[in-house]
C-alpha cells in the first residue's frame, strides 16, 4: 500500500542524505520526495511517498525515527489528510487543439500560465491521481515536457506536526 | 576563562571526559592535534601499525568496559582504513568515537591530497556523524558524540575535523560541557509498565518457557538482573553469540549458545517452547534459521532498547521497548509482588525434557579421536582449564570463533570479545590488545586461526612498543576452516581458495617481533605448554597449535529449516 510519510528534521547539511541513504541501504523504495525549510528555519519538512507491506512501512518509520536528525514523524495515510502535488506541463497547442486543451484545463481546474503561438504551459495541483488523469486526458502525443513536484500533504482537522 | 586552539580543545576535552587511552595513527590533516597531544600528560595515545587495528583496539576496550573507545585517524586512507572497524562496532552496537582528520575546510570538495568524504563513506555504518564547522563548537560536538555513542542502543560516531579547525594561532574560549541535549534524540528510559506486567504473567503461566538473551544484556549491564530473574523462575537460558556471559556459562540452567552453531539442547528447547522471553537480542538470521518455521508454538516477549529491532524478522506478541536493566528489574519486582511461582510439576517436566536432550554427554559433545592429532575443541577446553575460566577471550572469525563460543564457559559478562554481526577477520588480536592495555593484570587470550591472525599480524610490533603481553592461541589447521567446512558440506569438497599455502613460521615471526613463540603438535604438550605460556606474565606468547584440518563445527543448522533442524556430526542429523 502507498504511504505518505511526513517528517520534521534538523535543517542541517547531511540530514537529507541520511534519509535518502536509509532507503537505499535497507532496500526500501521512494516514489516521491519533497523537502523545504519550515517557518522555523532550524527545521525542514520532508514528505515522501513509499509503497510497501505494513511490516515494511513499520520498519521504515522506526528506522527514520532512529535517525538523530529526524525530530518528529507522521504517516499521513493513517488518518484523514490533504494531499497535493504540483504539475507543470508544456503541450503542443496549435489550431483546433488550442480550444480543446483550454477546455480540458478548465475541467481539471488548471491554469494556463504561459502561452506562445504553438505552446501552452499548464499548471495543475491536486492528488497524484488527478494529475495522472489530466495527463491521460491531454494525451501523450501533445505533451512536450512535464515536471511534477512530488507529493506533499498535511493532516485534516486539529492535528499538527510540530515540535 | 581559558583560551585554546581547536586542536588543544580536542585533547583537553578527551582528558576532561576521562579518556585514558586513544588509538590512532598521525597524518597531515591531524598534525595540529598530534602537536597538542605531544604536550598532553593524561591522555595516552597508542600508535598502531594500521588504522583498522586502532578501531578494533578501541572496540575491545569498549566491549570489556561498556564505555566508548576513542580512535584518531587522519583524512583519506587513514579514515578509509578505519571503515572496517567502524562497521564491526556498528553491527554489534559498540560505543566508539572516531575522530577523523579532514583536509582544510577551504579545500573540501576539491579532490585535495588525502581527501575522502568520510561522512559519506561512513554514513551507513555509524549511529551518527558530525563535521566540525567552527573550532569553538568542538567541545559540544565531541560531548554529543560521546553521549550518542554510549546511550540508547550504542554505536560508533564519527567526528570529521578539517585541518584548519585545529589552527594553533586561533584560540577560543574552552568550557567542558557537562551535559548536552538533543531535541531529536531521546532513548527510552524505561519500558511500558503494562506490557512488563503482561510479560511476567505470560512467563508465570508458561509450560515450556525459554529465556533467550543477546548482546544487549552485556552492553546494557543487565547480566545480574537477568541471572536473578532466570533463577527466580527456574528458566532455561540460552545466549546468542553476542550474549555469552550474560548468564553464567557453567550453571545448570544454561543451555549453551543457540542458533546456527548452537547446542542441540538450546535449539530444541527453543523449538518446543511455548513462551520465549527475548532480552537484548535481535532475532538475527544466524539465530532464527528459517523465519517461517521459527518456534511454531511460541508466544514471544521481546525486550529491546531499539524499537526497530522488535518485530523486524519475527513478530513479537509482547513488545517492550526500554533499557534491559530497568525492564528486568521491574519484572523481578512484579514477580515478587505477585508472589506466585510457576507450578513446580510443570517446571519439573519441562526440565526433565531438557535434561533428556542434554543427555550425559553435555551440551557440545565431540569425537575426541585417538589423541594422535589435536582437536581444536580440546584446545579451547584446555584454555578454559588453564585460565580457570576467568580470562578475557577475544576471538577472530571462523571455526575457532565457534569453538571458543561453545567450549569456553563464560561466567561473567564482558569477557567474551568477538565480532558477531560483521564477522571481521583480523578483529581478535587488536581487540585483545585493547583489553590487555586497560586490564593489565588480567589474562587476555586471542583465539585465532592462521587465516585471521595474518589480517592484523603487524600489531605484534605495537605490542612490543606498549608492552601488551596477550596470549595468541592460533588454531592452525592450515586451511580457512569455516570456508572449507561449507565447501565440504555444500560444494562436494572442492576447496576453492580455502587453504593457506606458504604459511610463515609463526614461532620465528613472533621472535622477530621480539616476543615468544611456541609450536605445539602433540596433545601431551598442549596443557603444559599453555600453562607455561600463561605463566610468562609479562611476555606476549604466540602459541601456534597444529589442529585437525578435517574437523567441522557442530551442530550446524540446516539452511531455511526450523531451529531444531541440525547436522549433529558429519553423518547424523535431527
Amino acid at each position: 500500500m502507498r504511504h505518505i510519510i511526513s517528517l520534521l528534521m534538523e535543517n542541517e547539511p547531511g540530514a537529507l542524505s541520511r534519509v535518502v541513504g536509509l532507503f537505499s541501504q535497507r532496500n526500501y523504495n521512494i516514489e516521491t520526495l519533497t523537502v523545504a525549510p519550515t517557518e522555523d528555519p532550524t527545521l525542514s519538512r520532508l514528505t515522501l511517498t513509499t509503497i510497501g507491506q505494513d511490516e515494511v512501512i513499520e520498519q521504515i518509520t522506526k528506522n527514520l525515527n532512529k535517525l538523530i536528525e529526524v525530530v518528529k514523524l507522521v504517516d499521513l495515510s493513517e488518518s484523514a489528510h490533504i494531499e497535493r502535488e504540483l504539475l507543470l506541463v508544456k503541450v503542443k497547442a496549435t489550431g483546433a487543439q488550442r480550444a480543446e486543451i483550454k477546455r480540458t484545463t478548465d475541467i481539471f481546474r488548471g491554469q494556463i500560465v504561459d502561452v506562445t503561438s504553438s505552446v501552452y504551459t499548464i499548471q495543475l495541483t491536486g492528488t497524484s491521481d488527478k494529475l495522472d488523469s489530466f495527463l491521460h486526458a491531454i494525451g501523450t502525443s501533445s505533451i512536450l515536457e512535464t515536471v511534477r513536484s512530488g507529493v506533499t500533504g498535511i493532516a485534516r482537522g486539529d492535528k499538527v506536526l510540530t515540535i | 576563562m581559558e583560551l585554546l586552539s581547536g586542536a588543544e580543545m580536542v585533547v583537553r576535552f578527551l582528558r576532561d571526559e576521562g579518556v585514558k587511552y586513544i588509538y590512532g595513527y598521525p597524518g597531515g590533516a591531524l598534525l595540529h592535534i598530534y602537536d597538542a597531544l605531544f604536550k598532553e600528560k593524561e591522555v595516552t595515545h597508542i600508535l598502531v601499525r594500521h588504522e583498522q587495528a586502532a578501531t578494533h583496539m578501541a572496540d575491545g576496550y569498549a566491549r570489556a568496559t561498556g564505555k566508548a573507545g576513542v580512535v584518531l585517524v587522519t583524512s583519506g586512507p587513514g579514515a578509509t582504513n578505519a571503515v572496517t572497524g567502524i562497521a564491526t562496532a556498528y553491527m554489534d552496537s559498540i560505543p566508539m568515537v572516531v575522530i577523523s582528520g579532514q583536509v582544510p575546510s577551504t579545500m573540501v570538495g576539491s579532490d585535495a591530497f588525502q581527501e575522502t568524504d568520510m561522512i559519506g563513506v561512513s554514513r551507513p555504518i555509524v549511529k551518527h556523524s558530525f563535521i566540525v564547522k567552527h573550532p569553538s563548537e568542538i567541545p559540544e560536538v565531541l560531548k554529543k558524540a560521546f553521549y550518542i555513542a554510549e546511550s540508547g542502543r550504542p554505536g560508533p560516531v564519527v567526528v570529521d575535523i578539517p585541518k584548519d579547525m585545529g589552527d594553533p594561532t586561533q584560540k577560543y574560549e574552552y568550557v567542558y560541557p557537562k551535559k548536552v541535549k538533543l531535541r531529536s534524540y531521546s532513548p527510552a528510559l524505561r519500558g511500558h509498565s503494562g506490557q512488563i506486567r503482561k510479560a511476567v504473567e505470560m512467563l508465570l503461566a508458561a509450560k515450556r518457557p525459554v529465556l533467550y538473551s543477546g548482546g544487549g544484556v552485556i552492553m546494557g549491564r543487565a547480566a545480574a538482573q537477568l541471572t536473578e530473574l532466570a533463577q527466580m523462575l527456574n528458566l532455561p537460558v540460552t545466549n546468542t553469540l553476542m550474549g555469552l556471559g550474560g548468564y553464567p556459562g557453567n550453571d545448570r540452567q544454561f543451555l549453551g549458545m543457540l542458533g546456527m552453531h548452537g547446542s542441540y539442547t538450546a535449539n530444541l528447547a527453543m523449538h518446543h517452547s511455548d513462551v520465549i522471553l527475548s532480552v537484548g537480542a535481535r532475532f538475527d538470521d544466524r539465530v532464527v534459521n528459517g523465519a517461517a518455521k521459527f518456534c511454531p508454538n511460541a508466544k514471544i516477549i521481546h525486550v529491546d532498547i531499539d524499537p526497530a529491532s522488535i518485530s523486524k524478522t519475527i513478530k513479537a506478541d509482547v513488545p517492550i521497548v526500554g533499557p534491559v536493566d530497568s525492564v528486568l528489574t521491574e519484572m523481578i519486582s512484579i514477580v515478587k509482588e505477585i508472589g506466585v511461582m510457576p507450578q513446580k510439576d510443570v517446571v519439573a517436566s519441562w526440565w526433565k525434557q531438557i535434561d533428556e536432550w542434554r543427555g550425559a554427554r553435555g551440551l557440545f559433545p565431540y569425537d575426541k579421536g585417538d589423541g594422535s592429532i589435536i582437536k581444536p575443541q580440546t584446545v579451547i577446553e584446555t584454555l578454559y582449564e588453564v585460565t580457570k575460566g576467568d580470562a578475557y577471550v577475544a576471538s577472530d572469525v571462523g571455526q575457532h570463533q565457534m569453538f571458543a563460543a561453545q567450549y569456553y564457559k563464560y561466567a561473567k559478562p564482558n569477557r567474551w570479545i568477538n565480532s558477531g554481526g560483521l564477522g571481521t577477520m583480523g578483529f581478535g588480536f587488536p581487540a585483545a590488545m585493547g583489553v590487555k592495555l586497560n586490564f593489565p593484570e588480567a589474562d587476555v587470550a586471542c583465539v585465532t586461526g592462521e587465516g585471521s591472525i595474518q589480517m592484523n599480524i603487524q600489531e605484534m610490533s605495537t605490542c612490543l612498543q606498549y608492552d601488551l603481553p596477550v596470549k595468541i592461541i592460533n588454531l592452525n589447521n592450515g586451511a580457512l576452516g569455516m570456508v572449507r567446512q561449507w565447501q565440504d558440506m555444500q560444494y562436494n569438497s572442492r576447496y576453492s581458495h580455502s587453504y593457506m599455502e606458504s604459511l610463515p613460521d609463526f614461532v620465528k615471526l613472533a621472535e622477530a617481533y621480539g616476543h615468544v613463540g611456541m609450536r605445539i603438535t602433540e596433545l601431551k604438550d598442549l596443557k603444559p605448554m599453555m600453562e607455561e605460556a600463561f605463566a610468562l606474565k609479562d611476555r606476549l606468547v604466540f602459541l601456534d597449535i597444529a589442529v585437525d584440518t578435517s574437523e567441522h563445527v557442530y551442530p550446524m543448522q540446516i539452511r531455511d529449516g526450523a531451529m531444531r533442524d541440525m547436522w549433529l556430526s558429519k553423518t547424523e542429523r535431527t
